[in-house]
């Protein structure tokens, strides 16, 4: 995973993107994820859950992911083949939520302001992110989440302490 | 050095007497709150990740409160995979329209000062208000603690919040909040504890406070902390014992920043659309016209909250084309105020009283708006989108503001 590089098409939102413009609550009962993508990001930009493609990355600024606990968010973004979120931060429970179903989040607060929608950025997870030529170095994850991401997510980290893998 | 107050109770929890903020630790959960709509999706990843029994069915609340009554046809699918839920695991702590899971879990006696507590909603910071640990999180992770009655996290720094001196009439807790969420930015928290004092902060009732810790988790806040006192003690109907006060945090702890106000500054605040922290003096923004009033919600819907909007509203009418919209927090909550001529005096003032729950607040029902309408609310959120279509105005305020602006039919500071 550490080792681990990829290209991606791009699409760029703001600061403070909550989980209610994600997956907006009036669509958390539908019956599955599946049901609920295309009302991805409805609030603020209804186009874009029909616009991205599996392998696509999405770029925010601060605070992505602010807002309710619902795991729908990371969840439908999944379901879209976002491949990675880079934001300048995040919020804790999307976080969490995150690296639970094993999206991979990256932090790089400098790459928003130079990018626009469908700029090509090529990823090497845990060090740098290069995009028109210029390199924006990240973080690698901590210890304690990479074991949770290398398992395949949480459920699969509980399946093996259960003994099912 | 001294420990804060998040310290304190991770190392009572734990067992370590050394725990310290920045590191990661394995908490022994001592409860946790499942609400409506997501317990299918925990029920299912509990079975998806290989458990059959839950840790401790006494340790599980489940709670009805986002989908009731069902407002969608698909809805009551949630409650009927809950209850079976509740059956297969023999749960008894199961409330099907009690009220708001925020406010239940307190009111009858789920969560004691020193408990650390997590449950499926952001809100769930809520419980710091008598003084435990309480975070929210997600359906994935809340079916691995069913499992195993543990979850890793990492102590966080924390910010000390101290306001002093005593707040002006017709300024709130909410007002204080709202302020400091201001201050901070939607960001401004993240990670970190918010432990409050002051001598404003003790004055507080605990329905106060609860108001504040609700709204901790809008700065990005984990959790928030009160330290337990009398106050506490009599709301949760117990003795205050060395165990309680000793979660105080020590003269030298260290924080990461602390900020102070002084309550007599403060003013009547709206957060304005769409931003928590989108911050204004009332004052500001007089007479902008408005269509609708909520008073409810886990941040604003308890007696006190609906006292004082009574107290402004008594002898009074509502504008006429203004809906003022009432939703108790609780059923208890709804019956206190029945009994002390708090809902008669809304009724003929021209509310709209809801059963208690979630409601608008979380834009399903009970009053949901459109294009170009403006809202005043006392709940938590004003995202785009959040109650009704992404053209409506959510300005954020106290009940007192709330019920000034529903006579007046404009945004309008309670004097």
């Amino acid at each position: 995973m550490a080792a681990e590089t990829f290209t991606a098409r791009i699409w760029v939102l703001g600061d403070d993107i909550d989980t209610d413009i994600i997956m907006p609550t009036e669509y958390l009962a539908l019956k599955s994820v599946e049901d609920m993508r295309p009302y991805a990001f409805s609030p603020l930009r209804p186009e874009l859950a029909g616009q991205i493609r599996p392998g696509d990355v999405i770029v925010a600024g601060k605070n992505f992911g602010c807002g309710s606990s619902r795991e729908q968010a990371p969840e439908v973004l999944k379901a879209l083949g976002v491949r990675a979120v880079i934001a300048g931060s995040f919020a804790r429970i999307f976080f969490r939520n995150a690296i639970n179903n094993g999206l991979l989040l990256i932090e790089c607060p400098a790459l928003r302001a130079d990018v626009a929608d469908g700029d090509e950025i090529a990823v090497e997870v845990g060090k740098a992110i290069t995009c028109k030529g210029k390199t924006y170095p990240i973080a690698a994850l901590s210890d304690n989440l990479l074991e949770i991401i290398n398992a395949g997510g949480l459920v699969h980290a509980m399946r093996r302490r259960n003994g099912l893998e | 050095m001294g420990a804060t107050m998040i310290e304190k109770l991770i190392r009572r929890n734990t067992g370590s007497e050394t725990a310290c903020a920045g590191d990661i630790v394995t908490v022994s959960v001592d409860r946790v709150m499942i609400h409506d709509i997501f317990i299918p999706f925990v029920a299912e990843k509990f079975r998806e990740m290989g458990f059959t029994r839950v840790w401790d069915p006494d340790k599980i609340v489940l709670i009805y409160d986002h989908l009731v009554p069902a407002s969608q046809l698909d809805d009551s699918r949630h409650h009927r995979i809950g209850d079976a839920f509740a059956a297969e695991q023999g749960l008894t702590h199961v409330h099907r329209s009690d009220g708001i899971c925020h406010q239940l879990m307190t009111e009858a006696g789920y969560v004691r000062p020193g408990d650390v507590v997590f449950g499926t909603d952001s809100h769930t910071t809520t419980y710091g208000c008598v003084g435990a640990f309480s975070s929210g999180i997600g359906y994935t992770e809340m079916a691995s603690i069913l499992g195993t009655g543990t979850l890793w996290v990492r102590i966080p720094e924390t910010i000390r919040v101290v306001v002093d001196g005593h707040l002006p009439p017709h300024v709130t807790s909410k007002d204080v909040i709202l302020r400091l969420i201001g201050d901070l930015g939607a960001d401004g928290a993240s990670y970190c504890a918010l432990e409050f004092a002051g001598s404003c902060v003790e004055e507080l009732s605990v329905a106060s406070r609860m108001t504040m810790a609700n709204m901790a988790v809008e700065a990005g806040a984990k959790c928030a902390l009160f330290v337990p006192d009398e106050k506490t003690a009599a709301y949760c109907r117990m003795e205050l014992g060395e165990a309680e006060r000793s979660l105080a945090a020590d003269a030298d702890a260290h924080y990461i920043r602390t900020v102070h106000y002084r309550a007599e500054d403060l003013v009547p605040v709206l957060a304005c659309p769409s931003q928590v922290d989108k911050i204004r003096p009332v004052s500001e923004l007089e007479g902008l016209p408005i269509d609708q009033v909520f008073l409810g919600s886990c941040t604003n819907g308890r007696l006190e909250d609906l006292m004082c909007a009574a107290e402004i509203l008594k002898g009074g009418h509502v504008a006429p084309f203004v809906k003022l919209i009432v939703t108790p927090a609780s059923r208890q909550v709804y019956l206190d105020a029945l009994a002390n001529g708090t809902m008669e005096i809304l009724q003929r003032a021209g509310a709209i009283i809801t059963h208690p729950g979630c409601g608008l607040c979380c834009g399903r029902t009970g009053g949901i708006l459109t294009d170009g309408e403006r809202v005043v609310a006392t709940n938590n959120r004003n995202f785009l989108g959040r109650m009704g279509t992404n053209k409506v105005e959510i300005y954020l305020a106290s009940p007192a503001t709330a019920a000034a602006s529903a006579l007046a039919g404009k945004i309008t500071q309670a004097r």
